[in-house]
């Protein structure tokens, strides 16, 4: 067993943990932050996606123990006093998601995709989203609710 | 006097959707989101051989791992779980959850595991040696007829699912069959298209993975079974069927579902085993699929292959279609297996009036993960078979794809609209849905644009297709666990509106629409209405979600429930307001008699008097609670049309979507904002599979594509934005006038880029070429060698 302390949601969070315990498995598992899915097995999907010390990464990617000293923000701590975050308003208003599954890694992804590039094209939400599927909205409306969270900025 | 806000009308408007607050947040409980005290962890050990007879199982390492509870072999696990029922009337072998003594695809399960936790788990189904002998693997669909190299089930010769269906015109139903009309029809054609063509396999790829939490409690004789399925329902039947249990004594409870898409209404083998370990161990068992395993053990869809020949005149008449389909269905029949098929056939008439009709239907095994139903199950592939050939005849007779569709159309007066396969088109205006593409597409300008960019060496192509569905299903007669759907629609004492559904949505938005339908209904906000679904505990009744029938059936229980309640809530406004009830106005939260809003009672105060009856008015009972089943008297059949343009590299073969133009008629609307969305996820499958999807299975039975690394399903930048608008032609089928639209996108979208493809290779004679469109295929074609 390997001790980490990993900053979520900016709570320091120490655990023993397996050496092989996936940062996915970690958050949901240890810190029941299930809002983090899993959808694969060989990293294409991106429903895991979560900050890595404010980038975006593959969560099913990542063992726990690489995660050491680093912070994290998963879903859960994106809505910040009750106010949702740009980008989960903009998914409920255009309606963006169906079944959700996908939804939190898309989010995570978004928010990436914003912080680089606040006011991106159509074309560059589209590449900037292609690490994450979704098998439910054809993309179609989560682009129009980055460029709705993209409008409000 | 105050004036009261006037509550909008909600049904028809693009209301957000309200499940969303909990997905957007990460505060939805998924399966694997699911913690019970002294859960343990299932595992399977599966097959890594397509075919094979098992020798020995040697489960004494992983028996020994440390955290391990318990390992079963298949022929264990027999001793309890019987064979798995099928949902179809054919002759089907048996099917055991784990294998017993023979393997017949790669990734049937043949042992399992409980562990402590899903790592140990994993560990001991991996140090499990499992040894066969290897037999010959049938993997081509049409060898597979021949019962070379081998036969793969006892009892069914020349492996032969289902040996041949026949159909259409000059077919009794006895299935006596008289060839006049068909023959004629051929000997009668100036003109006769014959094509084969592949509709092939598809993973249906749900992003959230099957799983399931059985708990059953020996102290109450009772199993509480949580799944990533479409229909909990039939999951509570099918597990209390199989665990010697009344369906009183099982609670199926389908939680936040990510996705289905089909794949999730069959009951699978980990759910028996999962609920009869956990009857058996007297602990909750967890088990959650892999990507991995997914690939291998979650149901395929499609893969029929289509002989087809139509005969017509030279002026685009269609005169008669004959259609011999072979669809192979994998290794064994699951729960809808051996019916998919007999929809393509249902289908074969599509839009047109075509005087004969012959369809044939054979279903083949093979070492594949079987088949079931995957989004639009059965009705794309009819879609896609007759609609290449219409565009074929275009070609041929070098008519506007359009033209010769217009020339076969049923006419709007000809509804309702017998058909020779035996279905009764309800409704329709197929020409105004195409007319109405076309002009969004700007028809004529776009093929100046192909023409032009042709001009200049451009590889450009234009596609398009209409299309008729058969959706919700359905009557009682059509499907075996009965076609109706159950609401139940509760006034609470404070005036808040509870009601159920059967129809158990993943992804849907029924929380949304069901609940449009009844702040109108009893002019209440939104915002007191809750829809449950999804639990057995909850929902007395129910059937689920799939064949687009949540709104047309599940929508109208609903609204007929409600109707129920209504009614009998008018009575005790009746009596609080001496007025007769059927002068009794719901509006705004309020509940007055005709002409004098000002005189009436809120919603809430008419709520509580129900349940507060004093004095209680004669003839009635305390309380407002009421529930409805609703069997419609015949399927829905929207439709539509949609066009694409396409490009293709020259150099590469690569083709990208260029425009996808949609019109698509579903009747009634309830939400156009979650149609739309709807709309848009079918039109992205069925473009995966015109373009990038497919299962390949190696000659070994070994499936090449078995994760999200091969097996490619479309990423955002695939996808140009779709154009769609819709013409609304009502159902007469139920009093909504919905007709359903889960499934339409997936119907139009492959033979309008299939035809978009041809057309941009017409240079090189090409006149058909099978999905996916593989710029290597594509390639090969443009350097003159056929597909």
């Amino acid at each position: 067993m390997a001790q980490v302390s990993i900053t979520v949601n900016g709570k320091v969070r120490k655990a023993d943990v397996e050496p092989r315990l996936l940062l996915a498995h970690f958050l949901r598992e240890e810190l029941l932050l299930t809002g983090t899915h899993i959808g694969c097995d060989t990293s294409q999907c991106g429903a895991c996606t979560v900050l890595v010390d404010g980038r975006s990464a593959k969560s099913c990617t990542i063992f726990a123990v690489q995660a050491d000293g680093s912070t994290i923000t998963t879903i859960e701590g994106l809505a910040r006093d009750g106010q949702l975050h740009a980008l989960q308003q903009g998914f409920w208003e255009e309606h963006g998601l169906q079944c959700g599954y996908c939804t939190p890694g898309m989010i995570m992804s978004a928010v990436n995709l914003l912080n680089d590039n606040p006011a991106p094209t159509e074309q560059q939400i589209r590449e900037g989203i292609s690490g994450n599927f979704c098998r439910c909205t054809g993309y179609q409306h989560i682009v129009n609710a980055v460029q709705n969270a993209a409008g409000k900025r | 006097m105050a004036t009261t806000p006037v509550l909008p009308k909600l049904v028809g408007q693009r209301i957000k959707r309200r499940e969303d607050p909990r997905l957007i947040q990460g505060k939805a409980t998924y399966v694997d989101d699911i913690k019970i005290a002294g859960m343990q962890h299932l595992a399977f050990k599966r097959s890594d051989v397509a075919h094979g007879r098992i020798t020995k199982i040697d489960v004494g390492v992983a028996q020994a791992m440390e955290g391990v509870e318990a390992v079963y072999t298949g022929a264990q696990i027999a001793a309890f779980v019987p064979p798995m029922p099928i949902g179809t009337p054919f002759p089907s072998p048996p099917h055991h959850a784990v294998a017993t003594d023979t393997v017949r695809y790669a990734g049937e399960a043949v042992a399992v595991v409980v562990a402590r936790d899903r790592y140990v788990a994993r560990d001991a189904a991996d140090a499990i040696v499992v040894s066969y002998e290897r037999l010959p693997a049938v993997v081509d669909l049409e060898q597979a007829m021949t019962g070379k190299p081998t036969v793969i089930h006892q009892d069914f010769p020349n492996n032969l699912a289902v040996p041949l269906v026949p159909g259409g015109t000059g077919v009794g139903a006895d299935s006596s069959v008289d060839d006049t009309a068909i023959t004629k029809a051929f000997a009668g054609a100036e003109v006769v298209i014959s094509q084969r063509m592949m509709n092939q396999r598809l993973a249906p790829s749900a992003i959230e993975p099957r799983g399931v939490v059985a708990h059953f409690e020996p102290g109450k004789g009772a199993m509480t079974i949580w799944s990533s399925t479409q229909n909990p329902h039939i999951l509570r039947t099918m597990i209390a069927a199989m665990n010697g249990l009344g369906q009183d004594q099982v609670r199926a409870i389908a939680p936040e579902v990510g996705g289905g898409f089909g794949a999730k209404i069959n009951i699978y083998g980990e759910e028996y085993v999962a609920a009869a370990l956990s009857k058996q161990l007297g602990i909750p068992i967890k088990w959650i699929e892999d990507r991995s395993e997914a690939f291998v053990a979650t149901t395929h869809g499609r893969d029929i292959l289509a002989y087809v020949d139509l005969a017509a005149k030279r002026d685009g008449t269609v005169l008669g279609l004959k259609l011999r389909l072979i669809a192979d269905v994998g290794a064994y029949n699951m729960l809808l297996t051996a019916a998919i098929p007999t929809l393509t056939m249902l289908m074969a008439n599509a839009c047109y009036r075509i005087p004969a009709i012959r369809v044939t239907v054979t279903e083949v095994f093979t070492n594949k993960t079987p088949t079931d139903a995957y989004r639009g199950a059965g009705r794309p592939e009819a879609t896609y078979f007759i609609e290449r050939a219409m565009d074929m005849l275009a070609r041929e007779l070098k008519m506007d794809p359009a033209d010769v569709r217009r020339k076969n159309f049923i006419q709007p007066d000809q509804f309702p609209f017998a058909t020779p396969m035996g279905a009764v088109y309800d409704s329709g205006d197929y020409e105004k849905a195409m007319d109405l593409a076309l002009k969004n597409a700007k028809w004529t300008e776009l093929k100046a644009e192909r023409d032009a960019a042709k001009a200049k060496g451009r590889l450009v192509g234009l596609g398009l297709a209409t299309y008729v569905e058969v959706c919700g299903l359905g009557p009682s007669s059509s499907l075996p666990t009965g076609g109706w759907e159950h609401s139940g629609v509760t006034i609470e004492r404070d005036g808040r509106i509870s009601a159920t559904t059967g129809a158990s949505p993943h992804g849907q938005g029924n929380e949304t629409t069901f609940g449009q339908m009844l702040a109108d209904q009893f002019g209440v906000p939104l915002e007191h209405v809750t829809i449950l679904h999804g639990d057995t505990g909850v929902v007395k009744q129910g059937i689920g979600t799939f064949g687009s029938r949540s709104q047309a059936v599940g929508g109208t229980a609903l609204h007929l429930a409600g109707g129920k309640v209504k009614a009998k809530m008018a009575k005790f406004a009746a009596a609080l307001l001496e007025a007769s009830e059927d002068d009794i106005v719901f509006e705004n939260g309020r509940v007055f008699v005709k002409g004098a809003p000002a005189s009436g009672k809120s919603f809430a105060e008419v709520a509580a008097y129900a349940y507060v009856p004093v004095p209680l008015p004669p003839g009635l009972e305390p309380g407002l609670s009421d529930e409805a089943f609703f069997e419609p008297a015949n399927n829905t059949y929207p439709f539509g049309c949609h066009i694409s343009m396409i490009e293709i590299d020259r150099e590469t073969g690569e083709p990208t979507l260029l425009k996808l133009v949609a019109v698509d008629d579903a009747g009634n609307l309830i939400n156009p904002l979650i149609v739309e969305g709807q709309i848009h996820g079918g039109l992205a499958q069925g473009i995966g599979q015109a373009m990038i999807e497919e299962v390949v299975y190696n000659s070994d039975g070994q499936m090449i594509t078995g994760s999200f690394m091969d097996y490619a399903i479309p990423r955002a930048t695939d996808f140009p934005r779709f154009e769609l608008d819709s013409t609304v032609t009502p159902t007469p089928v139920n009093p909504l006038g919905a007709k359903g639209v889960g499934e339409a996108g997936t119907l139009g979208s492959t033979p309008c880029i299939v035809a978009a493809a041809v057309d941009a290779l017409s240079e090189f004679g090409v006149t058909h070429i099978d999905m996916m469109l593989r710029p290597e295929k594509l390639w090969r074609i443009i350097q003159g060698g056929r597909s």
